[in-house]
This record gives C-alpha cells, sequence and structure tokens, in this order.
C-alpha cells in the first residue's frame, strides 16, 4: 500500500511541477508568439486575400466584438476608404482544427479568397489544402454561392484523398458567411 | 561497475563508439524525416541536444525518489515537458524553422535515443555523467544529422543552407531528397561506417 502512495505522490509532484514550469515559459514567450504567427501565418495570408488594398493591413487590424464574442479583422482600405475585410474562422479538420481566412469585398459583397492559417492535417494529404490549387476556388465568389465540396453539390473541387480536410475548409467559410453581415455593419459604421 | 567512468569519455562516446544514429541504431525516424536540407538537420539535432541534455540532468538528479513501477512514466513527462519548451521556444524566435519542423518537434518525445539514455544511462549514473552523456550523444547526433542533411542536399537540390553550390549546369538529383533517397543514403553511410573500422583493424 505504501508503495502505491509513495507511486501517485511521486508522479502527481513530477507532472505539477511540470505543469507549472510550463505555464511560465508560455506566459514568457506568449506575445512574442502572437506577433510571430502575424508576421509569418497571418501576414501573406492577408496580403494574399485583400491583395489590392493600399494600408498596411497588419498594424490597421482590430478586435471588435459581435455578439458578445471578440474577433479580430483586418480591414483593407482604399484610398483610406474600407473595401474589404478578413477575418478567421475554424473548423474540425482531419487531424485537429483547420483555421481559414476568409476575405469579403464589402462594396460589391464577394468572397475575394481565402487562406489557411493553421491546420494540423496530414502532409502531402489533407495538409495540401493550403496549396493555392484548391484556395483559388473560392476566389471572387459571390455571397450566394454554393461553398461545399463537389460531391456535395457545391462548386468546390475537393483535394483528391482529402475530402475530411476539403469539407472542413468550406465548413469554416460558410461560418465566416454567417458572421460577415454583423462584421460589415460594424466596418460601416466605423 | 568496475570500468571508471570519466566526464570527457562520458562525453566523446557519442561521437564515434555510440554515434547515433549509426552505431546506437536510435532515432531514425526524425532522421529519415527531417534532412531534406541542412538546416532543418542541424536544428532538429539542437533541438534534440537540449531535450537530451536536460532530460539527463533532472532524471539523473532524482533518480533516487522515482519508484521503479512508475519510472518510465515519469521519464515521458519530463521529456516532454522539456520538449514542449522548446516548442515553445522556437516558436518564439525560430519561426521559419518551427515552420518547416512543424511535427516533427513534438515527436521528439518519442525519439527513442532520448528515452533510452535515460532508461540506459541517467538514472543509473551521477548527474556530471549524465549531462556529459547527454551532450555528447545530442552533439553526436547533431553531427550525424549534419553530415546525412549536407549530402542530401548537396545531392538532391544542388544547394547548402540553401545557397547554390553546385555548377550551373548541374540537374538536382531529386531523388535524394525523397524518402528513398533517405534510406539509401543512411544505408550507405551504415555500411561505411563498419567497414571503415573493418580495415582498419585488418579484419574482413
Amino acid at each position: 500500500m505504501k508503495e502505491y502512495i509513495r507511486m501517485v505522490v511521486v508522479l502527481t509532484v513530477i507532472a505539477t511541477v511540470c505543469g507549472f514550469l510550463l505555464a511560465a515559459v508560455r506566459k514568457g514567450t506568449e506575445t512574442r508568439i502572437e506577433e510571430q504567427v502575424l508576421l509569418y501565418v497571418q501576414g501573406p495570408a492577408v496580403n494574399k486575400v485583400l491583395s489590392s488594398s493600399t494600408n498596411d493591413l497588419i498594424q490597421d487590424r482590430q478586435e471588435i466584438s459581435v455578439q458578445g464574442q471578440d474577433y479580430l479583422i483586418f480591414v483593407g482600405e482604399r484610398n483610406t476608404q474600407p473595401w474589404a475585410v478578413a477575418f478567421e474562422r475554424t473548423a474540425g479538420g482531419y487531424g485537429g482544427d483547420i483555421g481559414v481566412l476568409v476575405g469579403f469585398d464589402i462594396e460589391r459583397d464577394i468572397v475575394t479568397g481565402i487562406g489557411i492559417l493553421t491546420h494540423s492535417e496530414t502532409p502531402g494529404l489533407g495538409a495540401r489544402v493550403s496549396e493555392s490549387i484548391f484556395t483559388d476556388n473560392f476566389n471572387n465568389k459571390t455571397l450566394n454561392a454554393n461553398f461545399n465540396v463537389k460531391q456535395d453539390g457545391g462548386f468546390v473541387d475537393a483535394v483528391s484523398g482529402a475530402t475530411i480536410s476539403s469539407r472542413a475548409v468550406c465548413s469554416a467559410v460558410r461560418k465566416s458567411l454567417e458572421l460577415y453581415p454583423e462584421i460589415k455593419k460594424e466596418i460601416v459604421k466605423q | 561497475m568496475a570500468k571508471a567512468k570519466s566526464i570527457s569519455y562520458e562525453f566523446f562516446k557519442g561521437f564515434w563508439e555510440i554515434l547515433p544514429p549509426f552505431r546506437l541504431v536510435l532515432g531514425l525516424c526524425p532522421m529519415l524525416a527531417v534532412t531534406k536540407y541542412v538546416e532543418n538537420g542541424l536544428g532538429m539535432g539542437i533541438a534534440t541536444t537540449f531535450v537530451l541534455l536536460f532530460s539527463n540532468i533532472i532524471i539523473s538528479s532524482i533518480k533516487s525518489v522515482i519508484p521503479k513501477k512508475v519510472r518510465i512514466a515519469s521519464y515521458i513527462v519530463i521529456i516532454a515537458t522539456f520538449v514542449v519548451i522548446v516548442e515553445l521556444v522556437m516558436q518564439a524566435f525560430f519561426y521559419s524553422l518551427f515552420e518547416k519542423l512543424g511535427i516533427f518537434i513534438p515527436l521528439i518525445v518519442v525519439n527513442c535515443i532520448i528515452l533510452g539514455r535515460a532508461e540506459a544511462f541517467a538514472s543509473k549514473n551521477p548527474i556530471h555523467l549524465s549531462a556529459a552523456d547527454g551532450l555528447g550523444i545530442g552533439l553526436g547526433y547533431t553531427m550525424s544529422l549534419f553530415f546525412i542533411s549536407a549530402i542530401r542536399e548537396i545531392l538532391g537540390a544542388g544547394t547548402f543552407f540553401g545557397m547554390h553550390i553546385m555548377w550551373g549546369s548541374y540537374e538536382p538529383f531529386a531523388f535524394m531528397i525523397e524518402a528513398p533517397g533517405a534510406f539509401i543514403c543512411l544505408g550507405l553511410l551504415l555500411a561505411m561506417m563498419n567497414l571503415i573500422p573493418n580495415k582498419l583493424s585488418g579484419a574482413n
């Protein structure tokens, strides 16, 4: 009995100490990681989907709250007038959540394009949803288009062998479509 | 324990006598997966060295309090902690390397070299020897990864650290940066590693 108690105690102590250590490291690197992600992950994607903007998209990012939830949005401006907005929505893929940045043209109400921000899909299969051959499917689509893969009656050419990942991207895009009218309202107000 | 152990012996054995992954045939998965380019190979080696050094030190220093039956679980928790630290630090300061190594950083947890050294060495030896062992094996592993990735990158892409070093008309031998190229490269190097000492000692 004594032996069992000892095992439990030792393992608990080790796990607790490790937990605290990790929390401390995480806290210490948090802001720096956020900056790096903005620079390396969101930066290129935002600049791609809102490519004809004249402002610094990363610097002009803002947080807005819609229905009690905060969203990070990137507003594209032309001649100091906002013309487009991009934000991220996630959906569960094959290996975890896929974060999809969707750009909207608020003047013409169309999807300008999408970019994959985060994913943990299988390299060579699901991970290929981040390649432009797949993401270009979504360029310049009207909001009433059927954002589904072809098997489900939509217009999106799924990556072969990666239907689950492709569906997840479509589902994230549909989620952002739901949110878009609210976000547009907020931007027009400003 | 008849043999007297010295720090320098424990350190330098990792460079030839039990050089991973050629002598100590462990840690093959990351070595096959990330040695496409020198930068990746070197980054992986350094990350592994860091984890190996610190997990060896910690495990050696608390070896007397860990009950035998839960030792593997304890080792894994400690190793995993250092791997996550490496992952966070790399993400914060070397983001492009972090993106390239991707899934293989968390997989350092299951790199057999690390658990192998914890079980075979750190759990039986004092701290200073365990530190020397971890550092030596880690640097030896880094050296091997560097060597293999240099061969693969130069032949497979015609570059070294991303710089073009082959003559202009060189047609990259793309096979070398694919997975089969890794196996063949590793096999040939292993064969050479066995051939040279045999020749030197006059055996057949």
